[in-house]
């Protein structure tokens, strides 16, 4: 088994009283912990400065870490010959424990021992970021999940186990989208219920649309004399392209809704689409062009700034 | 090897759960729900009501209170607090990517 150091993870003395070891893992985990921080790995150190409190603030299991021997983080180990005799009344019963496990094993080894029987112990609920594309959230889409979910053995010692999962994320799931995937989290123990399986959704930013809730937004360029006249613009969206009708005299700025083509909601629903409309101007014209714009010019009574005048 | 597919489910809001139900599904005691619920992080539907029931989102609010305040040592003023002052974060940053994503040419 690979050794970690906690203290040096706590950033502690091995000496350190059960105050200072209070107070370091405190302020580090206001520093990282995921629902409040946004230090990049804030999950990853969280998990790490976890799992050396855990052990660190229990007497017993100090004791035990420290039995373990000095070596350094990262080293391959094994734990001295009669430490299994001193503070487990068994060993696991396979050999790539992980030392997290092994602390964690203690417990519940202890607690099982402890009410003279095998008590049930739920699994635990575990929570996954699903990364997908908007095609995928307008869909809905089956996605690949890898994990890596505790076991546990007769004598209650858990193993990091890789676990694959399908899973089938419903159509109209935005970003922010909480869903849960029932009995696919921890096993439980003695039988006690599986755990859940927590997905957030994220969507991936998408090339053309900009999705906020259920309502996409898209930027629609239009040459200035199609904002003038008024056109029908071939508009791609989601579901494929439709047909807008912009009306004359469109302006910069206006947003033309299409109603029910952003995506799906749950019950039935849907989101928005909305063109942002922005004038294009063609930056090189050729001598006909350039005649027909100064034409323009000169005969039109059309003045944008009016009301600069007034003031 | 044949993996199958389950089903990803919807927090249904219209569905209600009650205290017990919430307290299996969370892993959280039904005494310490009690605490969430007295120190404002959560809202039974009729505060009133003899047996409380509660929106079934609810879970991933009693899910992540319980986690800060194991995690960070809270007491329960604390834990409402901090739960308020996350909750407006979130609304502040749905705000912001709706008024991005109105902009032209926006930054995604």
């Amino acid at each position: 088994m690979k050794y970690k150091d906690y203290y040096s993870i706590l950033g502690v003395d091995r000496g350190a009283d059960a105050d200072e070891i209070k107070k370091a893992y405190r302020k580090l985990a206001r520093k990282y912990h995921p629902d409040v921080s946004k230090e990049t790995n804030a999950e990853e150190k969280f998990k790490e400065v976890a799992e050396a409190y855990e052990t660190l603030r229990d007497p017993e299991k100090r004791a035990a870490f420290d039995q373990l021997g000095s070596f350094q983080p990262g080293q391959e180990f094994r734990p001295p010959p009669d430490w299994w005799k001193q503070f487990a009344d068994t060993g696991p019963t396979f050999e790539d424990i992980d030392l997290a496990d092994l602390f964690a094993g203690l417990t519940r080894g202890h607690a099982r021992q402890g009410r003279g029987g095998k008590i049930p112990v739920p699994g635990e609920d575990y929570e996954v970021a699903v990364h997908v594309t908007l095609e995928q959230a307008f869909h809905g889409a089956e996605v690949d999940l890898d994990l890596t979910l505790p076991e546990y053995d007769d004598q209650g010692f858990p193993r990091r186990v890789p676990r694959k999962l399908k899973v089938r994320i419903p159509r109209g799931a935005t970003d922010g989208q909480k869903l849960r995937v029932p009995g696919k989290g921890g096993k439980g123990l003695n039988g006690g219920r599986d755990g859940d399986l927590y997905l957030s959704i994220v969507l991936h930013p998408h090339s053309l649309f900009r999705v906020t809730g259920h309502d996409l937004y898209l930027d629609l360029p239009l040459a200035p004399w199609e904002a003038v006249l008024g056109t029908t613009v071939k508009m791609p969206t989601p579901g494929g392209p439709v047909n807008l009708k912009v009306p004359p005299g469109t302006r910069a700025g206006q947003q033309l809704r299409l109603a029910g083509r952003g995506l799906p909601k749950p019950h039935g629903a849907a989101g928005d689409l909305f063109a942002i409309v922005q004038v294009a101007v063609p930056t090189v014209l050729n001598e006909r062009e350039r005649g027909l714009f100064k034409q323009l010019a000169e005969g039109s009574t059309f003045n944008p700034r009016g009301h600069f005048e007034s003031e | 090897m044949k993996i199958e597919v389950t089903e990803a489910l919807w927090f249904d809001e219209s569905r209600e759960v009650s205290l017990a139900e919430l307290a299996e599904a969370c892993g959280i005691s039904e005494a310490e729900l009690n605490e969430l619920v007295d120190c404002g992080v959560l809202a039974p539907i009729d505060p009133q009501a003899n047996q409380w029931t509660f929106r079934s989102n609810c879970l991933v609010a009693a899910r992540t209170a319980f986690r800060l305040c194991h995690d960070l040592d809270l007491d329960p003023h604390g834990l409402a607090v901090v739960v308020r002052l996350l909750e407006r974060i979130n609304d502040l940053e749905r705000e912001l990517r709706h008024l991005r994503a109105q902009m032209p040419g926006g930054s995604r």
